[in-house]
């Protein structure tokens, strides 16, 4: 099958959707199909073999981040030369919603369709007023995925019409055969804490977690916080006394492979995130390298963790019970032992084996019965009204 | 700008050809707009055409299968009955049974496999294995191209019910588009992933 993907947001940066298109395309290159990736990049950044550019993204705040999108004339050019070159028996398109190229290659695009909404921002008023305009691009769209029965009920309250729920993929099997690092485990009695996420981020929810620490500290004072990923450190620990500042430890922004053996090393992985999540992918993560997880009661989180089956749910911002529930478990192996069991059972369907076979039913579901892709020559406008333009 | 202004004046039109000339600005917009809503609207009726042939070819897979393992001999006689009867009735109903039909043969694959150790025995079986993958493969895409289907119906539906398509009769001959409903809940012990 020939499928091309389209990935909203810049290549060269690192991001949770760049991350799924790139293991999805992966999986499907494994599997034999032909897969061309359609993504925003400098023209001088190395791109994998299967990753065509589609220009340099601009710096935008866009849902309560700074994205790189793309937009414009030229950009929407590139988008109908791939289309037209890559001949696809269906195209993917990622946030078809967010004002990128998701959204042209939806203009620009017609045959069977199918789309992944990634977000769930619950009040996304920018949505709301561009609804007329979005609504004729997106009923072009033949099938809907949403990545989680929260992502879903937003799709259906926001832009009308169903999805079927397909979560992310993870591989599981990297994450469970990582060797643990013994750095990152634990001395003695005290036990670690992991935090993986952007520090100066307040949606990751690091400020909550440090609001919590010397309440776990003043009860297990030998317990030390692993703390992964970008950021300012001076300003993440200045709430911290300074005694205490010495448990916190950063390691900046880390490898795929470290990441598995730090999520493999610790005793509890900490999601203190407050919001603005819509599947949680690092919750999966954390589960297959047998990580107990303790998150936040976002809906999203509250779904991957199985309404807190695979692992423990806390107020979401309220410190004192994250510090709670973290004495608590760090005081507990056995209990820290059953999380283990049953979150490594239940990641099993986050496995790319399981959710790649998903997508690529829906694949086969709209190609069943359908031409395949092509630009989209009613769109053109006048020229194709008036029977002017050339096939 | 002065200058503009009075070089512009000599032309100036009689007010009954301008107010013409607007008029039939507005027409051409008004026709433009219309032409590009009857685009949309035929390409979601193609979208629905595809959807419903999608739909009717995971249906008839589905009650294949069905009836492939009931007359296989690995399920029990009255497990086969049962399914052979269900495939077979949903296979031969006419369009505005087939809701009905559809919804039986859901309603007995589920008490057929409701038990897991039902499926083991099946994928036991000679050639069980693939078997057991296709109807696991048929009951989860069913519901996959019923959603997917409604959903193209429900934007026809929203974009039929609008004024400028009702006025203008855009819509043509095409009739109204409707919902394909049934119970699609595939059995527990085949679906066993995240929903």
């Amino acid at each position: 099958m020939r499928i091309g993907i389209v990935c909203p947001y810049s290549w060269d940066v690192p991001g949770g959707v760049q991350f799924h298109i790139r293991d999805l395309a992966e999986y499907f290159i494994r599997l034999g199909h032909e897969v061309s990736v359609l993504a925003p990049a400098d023209d001088d950044t190395p791109l994998p073999p299967y990753v065509v550019s589609a220009g340099r993204a601009v710096p935008v705040p866009y849902n309560g981040s700074v994205a790189r999108l793309n937009f414009g004339f030229l950009s929407a050019a590139r988008v109908r030369r791939w289309l037209h070159d890559g001949a696809f028996d269906v195209i993917h398109i990622h946030e078809p919603a967010s004002p990128s190229l998701g959204l042209l290659a939806c203009w620009a695009a017609q045959g069977p369709i199918v789309a992944t909404f990634h977000t769930s921002n619950p009040r996304s008023r920018a949505m709301i007023a561009a609804y007329s305009i979005l609504q004729a691009a997106l009923e072009k769209i033949s099938a809907r995925i949403a990545v989680s029965e929260y992502a879903r009920r937003t799709l259906v309250e926001h832009l009308g019409g169903d999805a079927v729920v397909i979560p992310n993929g993870v591989d599981v099997d990297f994450f469970a055969e990582a060797e643990p690092n013994p750095d990152w485990q634990s001395e003695g009695e005290g036990g670690t804490i992991g935090f993986i996420g952007r520090i100066d981020e307040p949606r990751k929810g690091l400020p909550v977690l440090m609001r919590a620490l010397p309440r776990i500290l003043a009860e297990r004072p030998q317990t030390r916080l692993l703390v992964a990923g970008r950021g300012d450190e001076e300003e993440a620990v200045a709430s911290l006394p300074s005694e205490l500042r010495s448990r916190v430890e950063f390691l900046g922004m880390v490898s795929d492979a470290d990441k598995a053996r730090f999520l493999r090393s610790i005793d509890l992985y900490v999601a203190p995130n407050t919001g603005g999540e819509s599947f949680g992918i690092i919750l999966v993560e954390a589960m297959s390298a047998g990580a107990p997880v303790l998150a936040s009661d976002l809906d999203a989180f509250a779904q991957v963790l199985d309404q807190g089956a695979a692992g423990e749910l806390f107020a979401n911002e309220d410190a004192d019970a994250l510090a709670a529930a973290a004495v608590r478990l760090l005081g507990d192996p056995a209990r820290r032992a059953e999380l283990r069991k049953r979150g490594s059972a239940h990641v099993r369907r986050f496995d790319w084996s399981t959710v790649g076979a998903d997508i690529l039913s829906v694949y086969e579901t709209v190609t069943d019965g359908a031409a395949a892709v092509a630009a989209d020559e009613r769109t053109t406008g006048l020229r194709a009204r008036l029977g002017l333009a050339r096939d | 700008m002065r200058r503009l202004t009075r070089r512009s004046a000599p032309v100036a039109l009689p007010p009954v050809t301008a107010t013409l000339i607007w008029i039939l600005v507005a027409l051409i917009a008004i026709g433009l707009y219309l032409s590009w809503t009857a685009g949309r609207l035929d390409r979601l009726h193609a979208r629905i055409d595809a959807a419903r042939a999608a739909l009717d070819a995971q249906l008839l897979r589905r009650a294949s299968v069905a009836q492939e393992l009931a007359t296989s001999g690995v399920l029990d006689p009255a497990a086969s009955i049962v399914l052979y009867e269900a495939a077979h009735a949903a296979r031969q109903a006419e369009e505005d049974q087939r809701e009905v039909a559809e919804s039986e043969l859901s309603q007995a694959l589920r008490a057929v496999f409701a038990d897991p150790q039902q499926v083991e025995a099946v994928r036991a079986a000679p050639g069980g294995e693939a078997a057991a993958r296709e109807l696991t493969e048929a009951v989860r895409r069913v519901p996959m191209a019923r959603r997917f289907h409604n959903d193209a119906v429900r934007a026809a539906r929203a974009l039929r019910r609008h004024r400028k398509v009702r006025l203008f009769r855009l819509a043509g001959h095409a009739p109204f588009p409707m919902a394909f409903e049934m119970d699609d809940e595939p059995p527990t012990a085949l679906a066993d992933r995240a929903t």
